[in-house]
This record gives structure tokens, C-alpha cells and sequence, in this order.
């Protein structure tokens, strides 16, 4: 048992952290719906609830764009990375075969580097294919990051299912692509979740790839770039510039809060990637 | 490092019928294929430019004339140029903001949520990650409105009559640095959090008794107990928090770009600064390169320092 003092003075310090923790983000939401005179970064409750921003920063600040293409972007790359880690992790934790350890290694090296470490040759061959400026610059190279997590994901998750079923099915005659996405793919469903979760979130919020891939086509920014450039033109207008961070936050934060736990277990077993 | 078991890797064994060589080539065959589309995406896009960043940093480039040889001047600048020097040295302090002092608020917030019976738990523990699922650019937006001359911190030192203290926080020489760090607190914080109420429930209750019985105060308890018992959830929040210190780009890019002057520039800032702002693409790949290095000694530092305390 603890003093009734001490159990008090956790409260205080729970309360105070936990105001910090969302203060900037209140901030953001009551800006996004001040009068755009009101909203300074002074984080004042609005006078009034002005919806009108959302409508402005989505025609005037091109959020209608931005939204588009991030969507198009994520919804491919969590596609194609679920697929391909699937199959490859399916392979890793299955299989026995000559050189799965060095290859495994090989895509646990992805988990490491940091993009800053590969960006700058990147940008330069694609440039030279000359698909910088498209949806291809940002959907490959991020499904080349996500297999990195992928893989070594689904592998931990096959080794765990019993091999006894993996043998049976091979008994009734089932090819391995069947027992991959008949027999081991349904239950493994939990697992899958949170992989395309984590990828969506980091291809969502996602800054550094799209600020270097998209160098002057304005019409193939995502939604975090937008606002960056957004900043630089319209700093004054505060109200706007928050709506653009409501629309950029609202789907991770929503998302989180429903599928929470498939967040955290997934953010802390592998992911040396933010 | 977190991600590697080495001792599981390989399949674990089966009794194995001998096989013709060939049924096992055809198996290894199949294997390969499944790895491929994967493996194919990675390697031209990831691992390739990462082979081609350290063969560019052996070069003086400007991204467009023909390069020239420069052998291992680029790593040299490093320890030479002041202005990159600084930047490395940026990235320490930041590390102080990123990983110490979170992990030490972190200790004292599930020392507060584990000691005694505390009501919504799990309320605290969403709310104090909820910073980890932010974009970036909408916490550094946010963080902007806050540190701004008329923003709410300067308000609040005012109102509690403080207004000497009252500046422009990101563009101040000596507190830019600080300020920006301090946002890196607020997003870190969450996660050590998260990893220790985690750990803290393998520790045995045991132990906690023996250490009441012993007189132990909180402070005590935590030093003796806590902190040991947490010792592999401390390094894996160490290094997932260091390793977010040295790759910080967005932030610094949105709230200051290095500035003011270069008194906030940290590597992965001068990684894209010098590629795309001021022609020095070696110089950019050595420093991306280094970065990586950097990452990957850090990472097996602290696992291997939090391996020998256990032993």
C-alpha cells in the first residue's frame, strides 16, 4: 500500500503529463475551428466554430489534391508491401533453404539504415528513369522499406504456427501457395492488421521522400508535403494551416485509437523505423 | 539489437527423410520465388541506392557536372568542417532531449501508474503515446504556434509575470536548440512509457516486498528494483529513441531549417541542405553514410551493454 500523499501526488503528475501530452494537439484542433483573424497560435478557445476552414485549406490550400494522392500512395504501398512481406516472410519462417539466413539479414539491414543514408542516389536514378514527379517515386521506394519491416514481421509470425498443419496440408495435396493463403494467411489475420497499419501510418505521415521525389510537379504532393509548402506561403494564416494538420492527423489518430493495441505491439517488437 | 533472435534463425528441425538433392533444389527453388517480388522491390530501391550512396561519397559531385575523385576527403570534412562538426554535435544535445530525458520522466510516469491502484491506466498510457502517431510536420506546426513571439508560451510567461524571459524561442541562438529538442521530449516520452508498464509487469512482486520489508522509500525502490528490472526495456527504448534523434530531418526542416544561422542543423538536415540546396552531393552521401554507421554502432553498443548486465 501506498500513502493517500503519494497516491495524490501520482495523480497530479499523471494529470499534468497527460495535459501536456495533448495540449499542442488541442491547440491545433481549436485553431482549426477559430475565425481565421482569431487563430494565432495563442490556442485561445474559438469565439465561435468556423467549419469554413476546412472548406478553404481543402480548395485554396489544395488539401483536395494532397488528400488524393497520399491516399492513392498508401493504399498501394500497404497493398503491394502486405502481399510481397507475406510471401517472403511466409518463405523465411517455412522454409529451409541454402542462403535464408544471409537474405533475412540482408533485409533486416532495411530496419536500420536511415533513409538520409540512401535518399540522395535515389533521387538521381530516378530522376534519370524519369519517373520523379509521379506516384512511382514515393510508392516503390516505400514499399522497399516496408518489405524490410514486413518480412521480419510475418517470418516471427509463421515460425510460430505449428508445423503439423503445414504438414497436413502438404498430406491432402495442397500446394504451398494454397496453404500459404488458405491455411496460414486467415489466422494469422491480427498479425497482418497491425503490419498494415504500422505501414499505412508511416507512408501517411511520411516528409523527407516526398519533399525530395516531387521537386516541382504540385499536382503529385501528399498531404504532409502540402502542408510544409503550405506553411512557407501562408504563415500568417494559422487557421487554415491547422485545419491542414486536422486533415493530416485525424485518419492515424482515429485508426489508433480503435486498433491500439496492434499499434503499440507492433511499434515496439520490430520497428527501429519511424 | 531488438529485431535479431539469432539462436531461432534456421527451421527448427524436423525429422528429414533423405532427399534426392534435386527434390531439395526444387525446394530451395520455390523459396526464391516467394522471396522475389520482395527482395526485387528492396534491392533496386533500397539496398542498390545504398551501395551507390558509398561509392558517391568517394566523389566531389554538384549533382551535375562530371565528378571528381575524392577518396576519403568527404568523411574527413566531417571531423574538419566546423559547420558539419557542429551539426554532429547538435545531434548529441539532441540526443540528451530525445532519449535521457525521456526515459528518466518515463521512469518517474510508471513508477506513478504502477505503484498503488491507479484508475484509467490505460486511458494515461494511450494519451501519453498519442504524440508517437503524429505526423511530424502537424507536431512541428503545432510546436511553431506554441514558440512563436505571440504564441502561448510567451503568454503564459507573461501572464505569471515573467515577461523577461519572453522571445522568439525558435529564433533565438542559444534556445533554438533547446526548443526544438523539447519538442523531440513530448513525441518520446509516450513510447518509453509504453515499453516500461510493459516490463515492469514481468518484474516479480517479490521483489517489491522484500524491498518494503526492507524500509526501501520510492526512490530506493526504483533504483533497486525498478531500474534493474527494466534494464532490456530501458535499452530498447534507448536505442528506438537515439536512433529517432540522429534521423531527425522533418522537424528541424519545418520549425527552424537550421536555423537561426546554422545554430539547429543537425546531419540528416545537412544530408538534404548539401545534396539539394547547395550542390554538394559527395559531401551529402558521406554524411548519410556515416549517419547509417552511426545507427548501427549505437544499436549494438546499447544491446550489448544491456546483454552483459543481465549476464
Amino acid at each position: 500500500m501506498i500513502s493517500r500523499t503519494e497516491r495524490v501526488a501520482n495523480y497530479v503528475i499523471l494529470c499534468l503529463f497527460a495535459v501536456i501530452a495533448v495540449f499542442p494537439i488541442f491547440g491545433i484542433i481549436t485553431s482549426a475551428i477559430s475565425a481565421p483573424g482569431d487563430a494565432t497560435g495563442g490556442f485561445s478557445l474559438p469565439h465561435s466554430v468556423h467549419w469554413a476552414n476546412f472548406s478553404d485549406a481543402w480548395s485554396q490550400g489544395h488539401f483536395g489534391t494532397y488528400m488524393r494522392n497520399s491516399l492513392i500512395i498508401s493504399a498501394v504501398v500497404v497493398v503491394a508491401g502486405t502481399i510481397f512481406a507475406t510471401m517472403a516472410g511466409f518463405a523465411f519462417g517455412t522454409m529451409d533453404f541454402a542462403g535464408g539466413a544471409v537474405l533475412f539479414y540482408l533485409f533486416l539491414l532495411g530496419l536500420m539504415v536511415p533513409e538520409e543514408a540512401y535518399v540522395v542516389p535515389l533521387f538521381y536514378d530516378l530522376r534519370d528513369a524519369g519517373i520523379t514527379d509521379t506516384y512511382w517515386a514515393l510508392i516503390l521506394p516505400q514499399i522497399a522499406q516496408s518489405v524490410s519491416f514486413g518480412v521480419f514481421w510475418m517470418r516471427t509470425y509463421f515460425r510460430s504456427a505449428p508445423p503439423s498443419i503445414i504438414e497436413a496440408a502438404r498430406m491432402d495435396g495442397a500446394s504451398s501457395w494454397t496453404t500459404l493463403w488458405r491455411v496460414l494467411v486467415p489466422p494469422a489475420r491480427p498479425a497482418i492488421v497491425t503490419m498494415m497499419v504500422l505501414i499505412f501510418m508511416w507512408t501517411w505521415n511520411e516528409f523527407l521522400l516526398a519533399l525530395v521525389m516531387i521537386p516541382t510537379n504540385e499536382s503529385r504532393r501528399t498531404i504532409p508535403l502540402g502542408l510544409a509548402f503550405f506553411q512557407g506561403q501562408h504563415s500568417s494564416d494559422f487557421a487554415l494551416l491547422a485545419a491542414g494538420s486536422v486533415v493530416i492527423a485525424a485518419p492515424v489518430v482515429l485508426v489508433y485509437v480503435f486498433l491500439q493495441r496492434h499499434f503499440i505491439a507492433g511499434m515496439l517488437s520490430g520497428s527501429i523505423k519511424e | 539489437m531488438v529485431v535479431t533472435d539469432r539462436a531461432t534463425l534456421g527451421r527448427p528441425t524436423r525429422p528429414r527423410v533423405a532427399r534426392s538433392s534435386r527434390k531439395r533444389r526444387r525446394r530451395s527453388l520455390i523459396a526464391y520465388l516467394y522471396i522475389l517480388p520482395a527482395l526485387a522491390v528492396y534491392g533496386v530501391f533500397l539496398l542498390f541506392p545504398l551501395g551507390r550512396s558509398v561509392w558517391i561519397s568517394l566523389f566531389h559531385w554538384d549533382g551535375l557536372t562530371l565528378a571528381t575523385w575524392a577518396g576519403f576527403s568527404n568523411y574527413v570534412d566531417i571531423f574538419s568542417d566546423g559547420s558539419l562538426r557542429s551539426a554532429f554535435e547538435h545531434a548529441l544535445i539532441l540526443i540528451v532531449f530525445y532519449s535521457v530525458l525521456p526515459v528518466c520522466l518515463a521512469l518517474l510516469l510508471t513508477m506513478s501508474l504502477s505503484r498503488g491502484r491507479i484508475r484509467g491506466r490505460t486511458f494515461f498510457r494511450t494519451v501519453f503515446f498519442l504524440p508517437q502517431v503524429i505526423a511530424m510536420v502537424v507536431v512541428a506546426t503545432a510546436w511553431s504556434a506554441i514558440y512563436s513571439p505571440d504564441g502561448v508560451l510567451n503568454k503564459f510567461l507573461d501572464a505569471i509575470g515573467l515577461h523577461v524571459l519572453t522571445r522568439p524561442w525558435l529564433g533565438d541562438f542559444s534556445w533554438a536548440l533547446p526548443a526544438v529538442g523539447l519538442i523531440g521530449t513530448w513525441v518520446e516520452v509516450g513510447l518509453c512509457v509504453v515499453l516500461f508498464m510493459a516490463g515492469i509487469q514481468k518484474i516479480p512482486i517479490e521483489r517489491y516486498e522484500a524491498a518494503r520489508i526492507d524500509g526501501c522509500g520510492a526512490l530506493r525502490e526504483l533504483l533497486a528494483v525498478t531500474v534493474p528490472g527494466l534494464r532490456g526495456e530501458i535499452a530498447v527504448a534507448l536505442t528506438l529513441t537515439v536512433v529517432a534523434a540522429l534521423r531527425n530531418f522533418d522537424l528541424v526542416y519545418i520549425t527552424t531549417h537550421g536555423g537561426p544561422g546554422t545554430s539547429t542543423t543537425v546531419p540528416a538536415f545537412e544530408v538534404y541542405h548539401r545534396a539539394f540546396e547547395t550542390n554538394q552531393v559527395g559531401s551529402a552521401c558521406a554524411i548519410g553514410v556515416t549517419l547509417a554507421v552511426l545507427i548501427f554502432l549505437i544499436t549494438l553498443v546499447i544491446t550489448r551493454i544491456a546483454e552483459r548486465g543481465e549476464a
